[in-house]
């Protein structure tokens, strides 16, 4: 039962990777933590590998209907490691509680402009 | 569409994209589209569908380092219970990608603010 629960999950979150061009680990971790029952950091490391399955899909499905700049995505992808340094760097020197606070805050602000934006362009 | 920028500015603009992308992810696991999207369409005047779709394609590359990082250093990846609950993924995504090709770019858009609101919520009660 709960692998079948799983299977619809990731079912989901492959549908919204697709719709809004994420990956999909937002709901592929709670399937591999909660109805798998693979530790946090299995089920992170577990999704990133259905993250690239799903993406290269994605992406190739993207790019028939003409929606992938190729050379933006790669700089982009090509530059983030430097990134997840930075990230590790800066998770040892703040509180976990304040990263998260923050980043939250920056997910709603983004929301705001999308909305506006989008109301402001029909 | 990318309109003022010079290609110097655009790719610095790229580079920071790049940037903030990994830290989020290597900060939350959550994977970097969460700010590729939102950033190509405001930074770059992206309409949804080609920022939805570039954002996957480097999402490849992101998830790739990732992935390899935690498999080969920590030996963390459940390779085959991740390929097999790819599939139903797989499904998912391409279904998700016809769908977006038939709504308004406006309500993908929609869809991705309410993903966020979402993902800030889940931060703020954690």
């Amino acid at each position: 039962m709960s692998e079948l629960a799983a299977a619809l999950i990731c079912l989901a979150g492959g549908m919204t990777g697709g719709l809004v061009g994420v990956g999909g680990g937002v709901l592929f971790v709670p399937a591999l933590t909660v109805f798998i029952g693979l530790s946090q950091v299995e089920g992170e490391s577990t999704s990133l590998l259905m993250i690239v399955v799903v993406a290269i899909v994605g992406a190739y499905r993207q790019n028939g209907y003409g929606n992938v700049r190729l050379r933006e995505a790669l700089i982009i992808g090509a530059l983030s490691p430097l990134g997840v340094l930075s990230g590790v760097a800066l998770a040892n020197h703040l509180s976990e509680r304040a990263l998260q606070l923050a980043f939250a805050a920056l997910a709603l602000f983004m929301a705001v402009q999308l909305v506006r934006r989008a109301r402001t362009a029909s | 569409m990318p309109a003022t920028a010079s290609p110097d500015h655009a790719l610095i603009k790229l580079a920071a994209i790049g940037t903030i992308a990994g830290v989020f992810s290597g900060l939350f696991g959550v994977g970097g589209g969460t700010v590729i999207v939102p950033l190509l369409i405001f930074w770059f005047g992206y309409g949804e569908r080609l920022a939805t779709g570039t954002s996957l394609a480097a999402i490849v590359i992101i998830g790739l380092f990732g992935a390899l990082a935690q498999g080969g250093a920590y030996g963390n990846v459940h390779v085959a219970t991740g390929l097999l609950l790819s599939i139903p993924a797989v499904v998912g995504v391409v279904l998700g990608t016809a769908i977006q090709q038939r709504i308004p770019q406006r309500a993908v858009s929609y869809l991705f603010a309410l993903l966020l609101v979402a993902i800030a919520v889940e931060l703020i009660l954690s």
